[in-house]
């Protein structure tokens, strides 16, 4: 077994924190603004989809201390050891003068009721960081994070657009130290299992330690980005413990491209896995930059979308459509298996008691393959499904000779369309191939009415995505 | 920060007065000021059952939960268990023996910390026996509160007299307020029966009034602070009450402070929202598009009690002309009781209902005449001989929308972006196109006409610093800066001497809500009386002390010329606190001409209207009733504005939130009452993406309210919200266009996609029939 350190260390803006009584379910914000009188950052919906909350974490990737904007309302304490977390109020300008960001925010009346602001300040700065003069495209994804019920946005997309003329990354007291910083937070990383809260709360040391964690502990919890658990605890008042946090184990988050696939570790994020996937699939680009918002893809993981099992979770569809492999691995055994058949009922997984999401392996998928992926919500951007697919056809001398239709949002679990995949294969390209599969999703699915969307809705938007594929396969007809 | 002094401060474009510790996190809400070291939280325990007899509730595990110090359920309120802003007895802080809505308040569990209140409070058990609950409209048998009918000429004769007539249904949703700080209210007791209760509110004097009520004491015995909250937007009206009753009642018992701070889905299921309403209309019109008649029911769902749902449908029918002249008219309102959440007031407080009720029989007179939208809007535009009388029979006389109208043509471009998006939907692909020009007429005073007064108190010191207080609340809408500019421009000192201070009933008292766009209007002239009564005296005392004449007597740039002496405002100041000149004023405004006799129908509800014209570019993809907004163009009439800065966030803020209302926001209760979008995870708001890519927002700069109001300037909350009917007008355009815009597809709100591609449906199968 690993040696264990029963006390967690971050940094916290200019300072060391030792806490040896944090608890599984303790969330930043209420560290910050509880335990700290750090009060600018806010609660405004405990749930990680307003962003009044947001924080930076940097944390070591290769070496260099990369800074995300988080939801610190879901971000737990434990999974915070050797980060470095950075709040509204170490943002400051020359002269302990306003952030440039924050200038400009004042000068553009970005503000109205203030209560948003330092969220949005933060989404901002960690925008800025990255590019300080960001196309108009890139602060709207920036901001997928952060609700404001004042301003209407338009006078922060304008402080957004001209931050950087106040100021420049260079001169900035994050960028400066981000050298000193890496060196603290190496120090920090001692390779140690951590428990705390009498062992309520575990960070193994390594992917082998969590193997032997979860090996005593079946039942424990597995968190890694925590914005599923997050919102159990904040909104069920659910007691996770014990819970094995995951999020640091680096290994376990490695992402691999082959020549033949791309293996994904289960704690990738989705900001981790982006670049990798939409290298190898562009079309899945834009699919991409609907799920969550910003500190959502920066917290949530491939791996947890995958294995808590949702029906309306966003990337199943899309990695069943492709043929993704799901690697599961209990104490020293692994296997694996087509991700569809992970998915045995609602709330039900081919998950063993102390069993874990390793890594989900993504076949390329060759040249003469055709896909699509859609996602259909109520709102654009930062907002759960009500329908969501992925389509994989390959296409021979005008025939189809394979379909991969897989949804979300149709029924109890993500599910491929077996008689609308059948009514395509063999069949000639063309719309009424489409149309005709369109109309067999009706004997695989009979979706359900809640407050996304309606049966009939979902039905049709079903069997109109099909469509929409030919279409944008056939621009003449699109048109 | 600033700037220098000038001739005029008032109009000038100022920042926010918190902007700066707005971005630094500096600025404290409610639940960010210091607490004593004793505080308690109270949590709310609230019902399961949407309508139902209570035959037990069990609060044996709650007390006995960790850290709990005790537990309040009615038999702990001293006072009366009311809460409603109306005095009518339907709004208990804790439901006794029947519960009227799923999420009603029961109890307060009150422990040492929030955390441990809140798993306290699910502990309870609690036995109901079901009644039958309404939860739809159409359900409902009776009302809240008296229907209202505004009536004017013969409207049956007209009717059946009409070339054309047709009748309809429109259904608006409702809408959460969605403030990003949720309610707030913590109470420190006092000595004997005192209690300041600290609340995120817009209205602290009905707290405060409130308070003592439940407490049973008198009002002076309740003192209310408010220095900013994180947005209302009518959602800190009256539903403020409940916390801060809770709180004070807890501070009362347990003798300690207590706050109480619900997440947001207690917020959002426990307090009110925007009335959805059904709207049945009857219209009467000729081959030329004219209307001569409407005949409109407009039922509301208020809820489980009447709160401000009266005032709310009464404005819905004192908008339902929106800018148009109906010769013969009859609007009636049906306040309906149901088991859900009491609604209440949001920005527009019904009237944005009205306007999307006078905007759908545009359209349906524009389909049923074959007629342009716009044209038809043009032929009834109120204006003309005779064509001036609203159905409340106050006459229209400060029209200037025919103006704004043809200046946001041109500036939108409209007549050849209408012709471009017709030419582009004539191609037949799946993506459509709509754009639609719709108006606005505001109409600005309560229509509960006592309520248009306001206070204000204002002391200068001796060294030359000036506290500014009146009855007025922020909430993130500038009216602090604006009321500071109205005081800076009195004495001719720079802002930096006007010292903004909170809200409190201890200072400025018997206020009305700030609401209704009147703040900067009803506050702005309080101050102002009070400003000129302290000048006055300065004057005065300048005049006799250096024996000039009056008009000798000059205030300007931080200075004061008297005469030929000249010297800093300061200075003269000093000299007047020597002489015994009292520094210290209060100032009272009361909004003149404006009565109402509701039996009637009839009066002058209004001082004057605001108005305001918006152009609205969609994009539709008809395969899945996606959409974008692609571009919004708006003028608006903000007379000559207080803060042009301000004013124009108010604009581009108010038309996304519309936008929202209008689009995405759906609220959605199951069955059983419940509410089942109750957190931002489902309540889906407009996101930075969903503003128009192109977003041109101007305010009219000739325009000058007709009325001496302050600075001739005019209200600006809520009318810049009403133009998301151009929203709708757009998306049913681009939806009409898959039938040949040979129907009025009758979009209802919210329009979301699934309401959008099942109308393409609709329209497919009647083409069909």
């Amino acid at each position: 077994m690993a040696t264990v350190r029963r006390e967690l260390r971050f940094l916290l803006n200019d300072e060391e924190v030792l806490l040896d009584d944090a608890g599984p379910g303790d969330s930043l914000l209420d560290f910050l603004r509880l335990d700290r009188g750090l009060r600018g950052t806010k609660e405004g919906c405990a749930e990680g989809d307003c962003g009044a909350c947001t924080v930076l974490v940097g944390r070591l990737r290769g070496g260099e201390v990369r800074y995300e904007a988080v939801n610190s309302c879901i971000r737990l304490l434990p999974s915070l050891d050797g980060c470095h977390v950075v709040t509204v109020e170490h943002l400051s300008g020359t002269d302990d003068g306003l952030h440039p960001v924050q200038q400009a925010m004042v000068d553009r009346h970005g503000s109205q009721c203030g209560f948003c602001t330092p969220g949005i300040v933060m989404a901002l700065y960690a925008l800025w960081l990255e590019q300080p003069r960001p196309t108009e495209a890139a602060i709207r994804k920036a901001l997928q994070g952060n609700l404001c019920r004042c301003t209407g946005y338009a006078p922060i997309l304008r402080a957004a657009a001209c931050a950087g003329d106040y100021g420049l990354p260079e001169e900035d007291g994050l960028v400066k130290n981000r050298k000193a910083v890496g060196e603290r937070l190496a120090a920090l990383a001692d390779g140690k299992r951590v428990e705390m809260a009498g062992g309520r709360a575990v960070l193994p040391a390594n992917a082998d330690d969590l193997a032997d964690v979860l090996a005593s502990e079946p039942a424990a919890t597995v968190v890694a980005g925590a914005t599923d658990v997050g919102v159990w605890i904040n909104k069920d008042l659910r007691d996770i413990a014990p819970a094995v946090f995951i999020g640091h184990l680096g290994g376990l988050g490695r992402i691999e491209v082959g020549g033949e696939a791309i293996e994904i570790g289960a704690t990738a994020s989705y900001s981790d896995a982006e670049a990798a996937l939409t290298e190898a699939f562009p079309g899945l680009a834009d699919y991409w930059s609907r799920i969550g918002g910003w500190q959502i893809r920066n917290m949530g993981t491939v791996g947890g979308n995958i294995a808590n099992g949702s029906p309306i979770a966003d990337l199943p569809p899309v990695l069943i459509a492709l043929g993704a492999e799901l690697v599961l691995r209990r104490g020293a055994e692994r296997r694996s298996m087509p991700l569809e058949d992970y998915f045995i009922a609602y709330g039900h997984q081919d998950l063993g008691a102390g069993e874990f999401v390793e890594a989900v392996r993504v076949p390329k998928p060759g040249g003469n393959a055709q896909l699509g992926f859609y996602k259909v919500s109520k709102r654009r951007d930062e907002d759960i499904s009500s329908v969501c697919a992925g389509f994989m056809l390959r296409v021979r001398e005008g025939r189809i000779e394979e379909a991969r239709l897989a949804f979300g949002g149709m029924a109890a679990t993500p599910k491929r369309a077996e008689a609308g995949e059948a009514a395509l294969v063999g069949q000639e390209w063309g719309e009424s191939v489409f149309v005709a599969a369109g109309q067999a999703l009706d004997r695989d699915f009979t979706p359900i009415s809640d407050w996304r969307a309606s049966s009939e809705y979902r039905a049709l938007v079903a069997r109109n995505l099909l469509t929409r594929f030919y279409l944008d396969r056939s621009p003449a007809a699109a048109s | 920060m600033t700037g220098p002094a000038t001739r005029e401060h008032m109009h000038r474009a100022y920042r926010h007065d918190s902007a700066a510790k707005h971005v630094t996190g500096r600025a404290a809400y409610a639940d960010d000021m210091a607490e004593p070291a004793d505080m308690l939280h109270a949590c709310l325990g609230l019902s399961a059952a949407a309508h139902a007899g209570v035959t037990e509730i069990d609060l044996t595990e709650v007390c006995r939960a960790p850290g709990v110090v005790g537990v309040l359920t009615a038999a702990d309120i001293p006072g009366d268990n009311d809460i409603s802003p109306v005095g009518a007895g339907d709004d208990p802080v804790f439901a006794e023996d029947v519960v009227s809505f799923y999420g009603q308040p029961m109890f307060a569990v009150v422990a040492e910390t929030r955390a441990e209140a809140r798993r306290a409070a699910r502990l309870a058990r609690v036995a109901y026996e079901p009644r039958r609950a309404v939860i739809r409209t159409e359900d409902a048998l009776e009302t809240v509160s008296e229907p209202l009918t505004l009536a004017r000429g013969d409207v049956e004769a007209a009717l059946d007299a009409a070339p054309r007539r047709l009748q309809g249904t429109l259904r608006v949703g409702g809408q959460d307020h969605f403030y990003l700080e949720s309610h707030i209210a913590f109470a420190l007791p006092g000595e004997d029966d005192e209690v300041r209760v600290v609340s995120s509110t817009q209205h602290p004097s009905e707290v405060q009034h409130v308070v003592a009520h439940v407490l049973g004491a008198p009002s002076s015995a309740v003192t209310v602070d408010v220095r900013r909250m994180g947005g209302a937007f009518g959602g800190k009206e009256s539903q403020s009450n409940l916390f801060a009753a809770v709180a004070a009642l807890a501070a009362r018992k347990f003798g300690r402070a207590v706050k109480v701070r619900p997440d947001r889905d207690d917020d959002m299921t426990a307090t009110g929202k925007r009335h959805d309403f059904r709207v049945d209309y009857d219209v009467g019109f000729d081959d030329e598009g004219r209307i001569l008649a409407v005949d409109s029911v407009l039922t509301a769902r208020c809820g489980f009690s009447v709160d401000l749902s009266g005032a709310v449908s009464d404005r819905a029918l004192f908008h339902a002309d929106n800018a148009y002249f109906f010769p013969a008219v009859r609007l009636r309102s049906r306040p309906m009781r149901t088991n859900t959440v009491s609604n209440t007031a949001f920005r527009g407080f019904g009237s944005p209902q009205g306007v999307m009720a006078a905007e759908r029989i545009i359209e349906e007179v524009a389909y049923g005449a074959g007629r342009s939208p716009l044209d038809v809007r043009k032929a009834n535009f109120y204006g003309g001989p005779g064509r001036d009388m609203t159905p409340y029979h106050q006459p229209v006389e400060d029209n200037i929308l025919p103006r704004l109208v043809g200046e946001i043509e041109e500036r939108a471009d409209y007549a050849s972006r209408r012709q471009a998006v017709l030419e582009f939907n004539a191609r037949g692909g799946v993506l459509r196109r709509g754009i639609a020009l719709t108006p606005v007429k505001f109409g600005v005073s309560f229509t509960a006409t006592w309520m248009n007064q306001a206070g204000a108190l204002v002391h200068v010191y001796r060294d030359g610093s000036i506290h500014l207080n009146h009855g007025g609340t922020e909430m993130g809408q500038g009216l602090f800066i604006k009321v500071a500019s109205v005081v800076a421009d009195c004495f001719q000192v720079d802002l930096d001497y006007v010292r903004i201070t909170a809200t409190s009933t201890g200072k400025v008292p018997n206020t009305s809500a700030t609401a209704a766009s009147t703040g900067s209007d009803l506050n702005g002239m309080a101050a102002f009386e009070a400003a000129e009564t302290i000048k006055r005296r300065l004057v005065a005392f300048a005049a006799g002390h250096w024996n000039v004449e009056p008009g000798q007597v000059v205030f300007e740039a931080g200075r004061v010329r008297i005469g030929n002496q000249d010297m800093a405002f300061a200075e003269l100041v000093e000299a007047a606190y020597m002489a015994r000149v009292q520094l210290s004023a209060t100032g009272f405004y009361r909004t003149p001409e404006i009565h109402w006799d509701r039996a009637a129908g009839r009066g002058r509800p209004f001082y004057y209207f605001a108005y305001s014209a918006g152009v609205t570019e969609v994009e539709v993809d008809t395969l899945t009733g996606e959409y974008r907004v692609l571009r919004v163009d708006i003028l608006h009439d903000a007379g000559r504005s207080l803060n042009p800065a301000i004013d124009l966030g108010q604009v581009e803020g108010g038309f996304i939130q519309g936008m929202g209302w209008v689009t995405t926001e759906e609220l959605w209760w199951d069955d059983e009452g419940r509410l089942r979008t109750h957190a931002p995870s489902t309540y889906k708001i407009p996101l930075a993406s969903d503003c128009p890519p192109v977003f041109n927002v101007h305010l009219a700069d000739w325009s000058q309210n007709a009325k001496p109001t302050i600075g001739r300037s005019k209200a600006i909350g809520e009318p810049p919200l009403l133009l998301c009917a151009s929203v709708v007008e757009a998306l049913s355009m681009a939806v009409a266009s898959t039938a040949g815009y040979r129907r009025c597809p009758r979009l209802d709100t919210p329009a979301t996609p699934e309401r959008l591609l099942l109308a393409i449906e609709r329209l497919k199968r009647e083409g069909a029939e």
